[in-house]
C-alpha cells in the first residue's frame, strides 16, 4: 500500500518532470527539470532490484550529463528562441 | 501544420507501442527461465563472482565489455579533438565560494575513495568500472568547479588510460595463452565473498574503472578549459 503511494508520486513527479524539459525556454532550467527525471529513474532502478543501474544511472544522469549539458549552454546561448 | 503533423506522428508510434506493450504480461517470467536458473546456479560456480552482474558483464560476455570500453575511448579522443585548437588558451575561472572550495576539499578524497570501494569491490557488490570511474570524475569536477587553477596533468590522464586500457587487453591475451580463449580466466577462484576471489574479473574491473574514471576527467578537462 505504501509502496504503491511512493511509486504512484515518483510517477507523477517523473511526468511532470518530463513536461517541464520540454516546456522551459531556460535551457539551464531545462537541464536540471532532465537531472530530475535521471534521479526519479534511477530510484525506480533501485526500487525494482537493479542497483548496478541505479549506481550508474545517478552517477552518469544527475551527476556528469548535466555538467557536461551546462558547459555546453554556457558556451552556446542561454535561452531558446 | 508542423506541430499537427508532429501531433499525428506521436499518435501512430503511440498507438504502436501501446499494441506491443500489450503482448508483455508485466509482473510474470517473461524470459526463458532456465537463462535466469543457470545464470544464477551455476554463475558463482563457474566465474567465483557473487555478483551476478558483474559475473555476465566481465566473465560471460566480457568482449562486449571491451567493445563498450572502446566506444567511450573513441567518444573522448572525439571531443579532445573537436575542442583541441581551443586548448592552451587558458581562461582564469570565476571563482567559487568559500562554502564551496572547504567543501570540495573535504569532499574530494571520499569520493575518491568511493569510487575506488565501488570498482574494486564489483564482484562483490552493486556496481563495478563503469560507476566507479565515473564517481571519481564526478569528484575531479568538484575540483574544477571549486578552484580556479586547479588543473590535472594530461601526461598523468593519458598514461593512466592507456596502461589501463593495455592491462585490460593483456588479461585477454594471457586468457588465450593459457586459458581456452580471449579474456578466459586463469587465476584460481578462491574463496567466494572474499576480495581476492573471482579470478581475473577484480584485476579487468579495476583497469576498466581506472580507464573510465581518467577518460571522463581528461573529457572535463577539456571541456573547461574552453569556458571563461
Amino acid at each position: 500500500m505504501v509502496m504503491t503511494i511512493v511509486l504512484i508520486v515518483l510517477t507523477l513527479i517523473l511526468i511532470v518532470a518530463a513536461i517541464l524539459t520540454v516546456h522551459f525556454k531556460d535551457l539551464i532550467a531545462a537541464i536540471v527539470a532532465s537531472s530530475v527525471i535521471s534521479l526519479i529513474a534511477s530510484v525506480y532502478f533501485y526500487l525494482l532490484q537493479a542497483p548496478d543501474v541505479a549506481m550508474t544511472e545517478a552517477a552518469v544522469g544527475v551527476g556528469l550529463t548535466t555538467v557536461i549539458f551546462i558547459i555546453a549552454v554556457r558556451k552556446t546561448k542561454r535561452y531558446e528562441e | 501544420m508542423r506541430k499537427l503533423l508532429s501531433i499525428l506522428a506521436l499518435a501512430v508510434i503511440g498507438y504502436y507501442l501501446f499494441v506491443a506493450m500489450q503482448a508483455v504480461p508485466f509482473g510474470k517470467d517473461r524470459m526463458n527461465p532456465k537463462v535466469a536458473k543457470t545464470y544464477l546456479e551455476d554463475g558463482v560456480k563457474k566465474t567465483g563472482s557473487v555478483n551476478i552482474v558483474t559475473a555476465i558483464v566481465v566473465n560471460y560476455r566480457g568482449f562486449d565489455t571491451l567493445g563498450e570500453v572502446t566506444v567511450l575511448f573513441l567518444a573522448a579522443t572525439g571531443l579532445g579533438a573537436l575542442l583541441y585548437d581551443k586548448r592552451g588558451k587558458r581562461h582564469p575561472r570565476t571563482p567559487a565560494s568559500p562554502v564551496v572550495q572547504i567543501g570540495a576539499k573535504i569532499l574530494f578524497p571520499l569520493i575518491v575513495l568511493l569510487g575506488a570501494y565501488v570498482f574494486v569491490h564489483g564482484h562483490l557488490t552493486p556496481g563495478g568500472g563503469f560507476p566507479g570511474g565515473v564517481i571519481i570524475a564526478t569528484g575531479f569536477l568538484l575540483m574544477y568547479m571549486a578552484y580556479r587553477s586547479y588543473d590535472v596533468s594530461h601526461t598523468a590522464l593519458t598514461v593512466t588510460e592507456s596502461l589501463a586500457g593495455l592491462t585490460f587487453v593483456i588479461i585477454g591475451l594471457l586468457g588465450l595463452i593459457y586459458g581456452r580463449s580471449f579474456l578466459n580466466n586463469f587465476l584460481p577462484f578462491g574463496i567466494p565473498n572474499t576480495v581476492f576471489s573471482a579470478g581475473v574479473i577484480p584485476l579487468i574491473y579495476i583497469a576498466i574503472g581506472l580507464k573510465v574514471g581518467s577518460e571522463l576527467t581528461g573529457v572535463i578537462d577539456n571541456m573547461m578549459e574552453t569556458i571563461r
